[in-house]
């Protein structure tokens, strides 16, 4: 079914409404298309389209709710869906932790979709996918990727009068070039929600110069070093740090935010003085949408300033049994940087390695945040403000708490992911082992 | 990025953090309706036959169709409060295309006669767009069709007609259980799976099958404010091919020991009991010394090692570059295996790969090619001697049919090369655990599945565990903790000094293995036996923030 317009999805879900009996009633309505292409060894393995859209009931009599959703569009359709919706919240067990419905809300007005992206076909797929094969084929290197786009929209509207719409688009692009021999790999990846500032010519020349300076890696002893960490590989290790910053956990006493003796560390610095981080849904380099599944507004935030942690994440349930205004947890992450590039940074190092990306990053201790993972796709040394020769992939064993901490030097920010975040310098990363992986 | 039709655990406020993250994909229904069947067999056969025809008609030299009732059903709790009851369905057809050599696939929620015709054009489409960046046309592997068939998962129990409520006791009695005994928190859950698949193909084969799966899980924290630490320990349960029956238990499928495990029957109630014990007495736990230790690691762990040291790297699409741009390629290059003489393993090391195993997660009849499911080794007395493959790429093994390794979650993704169950086969000689750890002078004995990770060739990997327990001189002289051992696969498998009979031999596995581009989740078992390995690097994970 095509996306529908404000409008159309604002009739939808009045009419769903008008057939509701519950003491409350929550509705929605999500529609998207997209398609992709998935090549490898220098030609297209698997490509398809997928649409799909659907509607979500949910009702409630007293605390007790139960969620349907279909499909289908038709009128009968609709009214069995709020019936089947009634019919599973009265099997519902009580939730102790319900929260009535909110009442009408404002709403920003998103800027994440593009028109551009949702004209995307399978004819330009092909092209842009046929570009970034010319530039490994030209270099006499094999490549690997993924083109994805989708663009849909979302609507929401309950019995308290609230109502809520948006669009959005995106275009996913990755691409690893290997040398024929096998001694040598690059990756690059971009997201956006506007294909016109994608170029998979531009990203694919970018691996290719990775595969080629990669090759013949040198083993060097691992242990603590000086790191700097190209956009998408700080983006591996810092980008994800907001999801742990949830109030009620760290009241329950399982964060890196709980206070010893109890309480939360909000207030507290916790990082070095040059970390300044918030998130925004009208960031225009990663936008993303103005409200929740609730309906609550999502807005500019901050989360971290100077080092000092200045905002957790309240579920509305949360936030009403310790007295403060609920907080949606973030949906991108914007790190303050400095000025200057990547190469800027290495000009300025003495000594240290470059990482360009990592890899199979996992949580060793939730405690301490500890990750483990592995360096991947092109790392090299850097000596005396130049990069002298490639590395051997290594195994990392390391906290982000500590390398916000140990942070020396960052360049500009830009777009890695839903994040947009600086490259970086950091003191006294830990390798562990040594890997023969390229 | 993605919007599809889904829920979220963490947006059902499930406590992601704390539980698998696992996508749900489909939308909610009412428990009733998961039991009507609104499609029958003919009725698929009918939409099956107009795909066929309309792929053909648009210029498709093979055509197969996948038409899907994909059924979840999520029940999940914290402590005293009953957090989901979720039931979801997804139901629509996937239509794959070979048009001019090239692939083309399309997928559709549109369940008419016309919906799926145009599905299918739109499939011929893509294909012959991407005619002009293909490489050698797709070479299919014969395959003779099987008519109509079909194949059920055999349960005792089918889950979902098992009452919602008698789950929501259970879990509710799982989490007093732990929260009497002294657990801060409790996260516990029951998943169960049912995938209704019907298959058609232009080869002539017409197969339903009716797939069960289930997966009871709890997680408890103890949580001491004094010193600002928390320790946790989730259940030793496998998530396995089977019905509501796995949570029956029965005296003969309990195995004794420091803590009670659990074959093809699982007692929740009595392995929160232990967990309990366990996550509290890890506050007191010596933190581990860093070095080498002889690691004996029984099949609540062992599985995880062995699906990312043996399944992935066995992955044929792997190994020829098919994965480079995600989870990466494989160390088992092609040349290893056509010399026929590299020791993966040492000889003890035998390793099978099993399409059928009774009570596994990925025992099917046929897989989504509409291939008959099968049995072979991987690796035969340590020597690598096969691979894990599909229609498209049997050519290139020089073998005449494909081994039936065809999956995709579910109607609205493609299919492609997925793991069959990886198993580890038991030690040919009697040895019980208790004499195996006599035999250790300084180890480490280690139970559960913690953090895990392993590079992109597969050689180095770092695994942690639930439980780890010190053995000095053949005896275990108390508990570890902070311990995570890294080894290369090849030298780890060679390390290898003894396994377990099979008396010991116990199903692990993953509910949701990920891979490929978009990101397919897969459900995979592994056996094993407690094994011994020698000699491993063992680090120490503490740190001080």
């Amino acid at each position: 079914m095509a996306i529908l317009s404000k409008e159309d999805a604002q009739s939808i879900l009045k009419k769903l409404l008008s057939f509701s009996k519950a003491d409350e009633c929550q509705v929605s309505v999500n529609a998207s298309q997209g398609g992709n292409i998935r090549y490898a060894r220098n030609a297209v393995s698997t490509a398809g389209e997928v649409s799909n859209a659907s509607i979500a009931v949910s009702a409630s009599f007293g605390k007790r709710t139960g969620t349907a959703t279909i499909n289908e569009f038709d009128e009968e359709s609709l009214r069995k869906v709020v019936a089947r919706a009634e019919e599973l919240a009265r099997l519902a067990p009580e939730n102790p932790e319900y929260m009535p419905l909110l009442g009408p809300q404002q709403y920003a007005e998103s800027i994440a979709h593009s028109a551009g992206t949702a004209a995307m076909t399978p004819e330009s797929r092909a092209e842009m996918v046929a570009r970034s094969l010319g530039a490994a084929k030209s270099a006499g290197l094999e490549a690997a990727g993924y083109l994805e786009n989708n663009h849909g929209c979302s609507a929401l509207m309950n019995s308290k009068g609230l109502f809520a719409y948006s669009t959005d688009s995106g275009v996913d692009f990755s691409v690893t070039v290997r040398n024929r021999e096998g001694t040598g790999s690059g990756y690059t990846s971009q997201q956006y929600n506007d294909v016109s500032k994608l170029d998979t010519l531009a990203l694919s020349k970018t691996a290719a110069f990775k595969a080629t300076r990669s090759s013949g890696a040198k083993a060097i002893e691992p242990g603590k070093y000086t790191v700097i960490l190209e956009p998408l590989a700080a983006a591996d290790m810092l980008g994800g740090i907001l999801r742990s910053f949830d109030a009620r956990s760290a009241d329950e006493g399982r964060s890196f935010l709980s206070k010893k003796g109890g309480g939360t560390r909000l207030g507290e610095q916790l990082f070095g003085d040059q970390v300044t981080i918030w998130s925004d849904p009208l960031h225009p380099e990663v936008p993303g949408d103005t409200w929740n599944g609730e309906g609550l507004p999502l807005t500019k935030t901050s989360w971290v300033e100077k080092g000092v942690i200045k905002n957790l994440a309240y579920s509305r349930f949360w936030a009403s049994q310790k007295n403060v205004n609920p907080l949606p947890g973030s949906r991108n992450m914007i790190m303050l940087g400095g000025t200057g590039s990547t190469e800027d940074l290495i000009r300025g190092t003495e000594k240290g390695i470059l990482v360009t990306r990592f890899w199979y990053i996992r949580m060793v201790d939730q405690q301490t945040l500890l990750q483990t993972g592995l360096t991947r796709d092109g790392t090299f040394y850097i000596e005396n403000g130049q990069i002298k020769f490639p590395i051997k992939n290594f195994r990392f064993n390391e906290s982000p708490i500590i390398m916000l901490n140990n942070i020396d030097a960052m360049g500009a920010s830009v777009r890695s992911g839903s994040a947009f975040l600086p490259p970086v310098r950091i003191r006294d990363f830990t390798f562990t082992s040594l890997s023969d992986a390229v | 990025m993605k919007r599809r039709d889904f829920v979220q655990m963490a947006g059902w406020g499930l406590g992601g953090v704390f539980l698998p993250n696992i996508p749900i994909y489909g939308k909610e229904i009412p428990e009733a309706a998961l039991l009507d069947n609104p499609f029958d067999v003919a009725l698929k056969k009918q939409l099956a036959d107009v795909a066929l025809n309309a792929a053909r008609s648009k210029g498709a030299t093979y055509t197969d169709v996948r038409i899907g009732r994909y059924l979840n059903q999520f029940v999940s709790t914290r402590e005293k409060k009953v957090q989901g009851i979720v039931n979801t369905e997804s139901y629509g057809v996937g239509i794959r295309v070979i048009a001019k050599g090239c692939w083309g696939f399309a997928a559709t929620n549109q369940m008419t006669k016309d919906g799926v015709a145009e599905c299918a054009g739109r499939a011929v489409a893509v294909a012959l767009a991407n005619a002009s960046i293909q490489g050698d046309p797709v070479q299919l592997a014969p395959q003779k069709g099987y008519g109509e068939v079909s194949w059920k998962t055999p349960v005792e129990i089918n889950a979902f007609t098992v009452p919602v409520k008698e789950k929501v006791d259970l879990l509710m009695q799982v989490n007093d259980t732990a929260l009497q005994l002294g657990a801060s928190f409790i996260n516990s859950l029951i998943f169960a799976v049912n995938e209704q698949k019907y298959f058609a193909s232009s080869d002539g084969s017409y197969i339903d099958q009716d797939i069960h799966r289930i997966y009871p899980t709890f997680n408890v924290t103890r949580v001491d404010r004094a010193t600002n630490k928390f320790e946790t320990r989730s259940a030793f349960s496998a998530p396995m091919g089977m019905g509501y029956e796995y949570l029956r238990p029965r005296p003969e499928d309990k195995i004794p020991g420091i803590v009670t495990l659990y074959k093809q029957r699982y007692d929740i109630l009595e392995d929160v009991k232990s967990a309990v014990a366990n996550a509290t007495a890890k506050h007191q736990a010596k933190s581990v010394e860093p070095g080498k230790y002889d690691v004996v690691l029984d099949p609540t762990h062992l599985w995880l090692t062995i699906h990312e040291s043996v399944g992935h790297p066995t992955e044929l699409d792997r190994v020829l570059g098919y994965e480079a741009n995600y989870a990466g390629t494989s160390f088992l290059t092609l040349d290893k295996w056509k010399s026929g003489k590299f020791n993966f393993g040492n000889p003890l090391v035998n390793i099978v790969a099993d399409k059928m195993q009774p009570g596994s997660l990925g025992a099917v009849g046929y897989d989504d090619e509409g291939v008959k499911c099968g049995k072979w080794d991987l690796i035969k007395d340590g020597i690598l001697v096969n691979y894990q493959v599909i229609r498209d790429q049997a050519h290139i093994l020089g073998l005449p049919a494909s081994q039936g390794c065809c999956y995709s979650q579910g109607w609205d993704d493609v299919q492609f090369q997925r793991m069959p169950n990886v198993s580890l086969l038991p030690g040919k000689q009697s040895l019980s655990v208790d004499q195996m750890i006599a035999g250790v002078e300084k180890g480490i004995y280690i139970l559960g599945n913690g953090s895990y990770s392993i590079d992109q060739q597969r050689y180095n990997f770092q695994f942690g565990g639930q439980t780890f327990y010190e053995i000095s001189n053949g005896k275990i002289t108390g508990m570890l903790k902070d311990v995570a051992y890294q080894s290369n696969t090849q030298e780890f498998w060679n390390s290898c000094h003894s396994i377990c009979d099979e008396r010991d031999y116990r199903l692990g596995g993953s509910f949701n293995d990920g891979k490929g581009q978009p990101a397919q989740s897969s459900a995979v078992s592994h056996g094993s036996a407690t094994t011994r390995f020698n000699n491993v690097n063992v680090i120490n994970t503490a740190r001080k923030i």
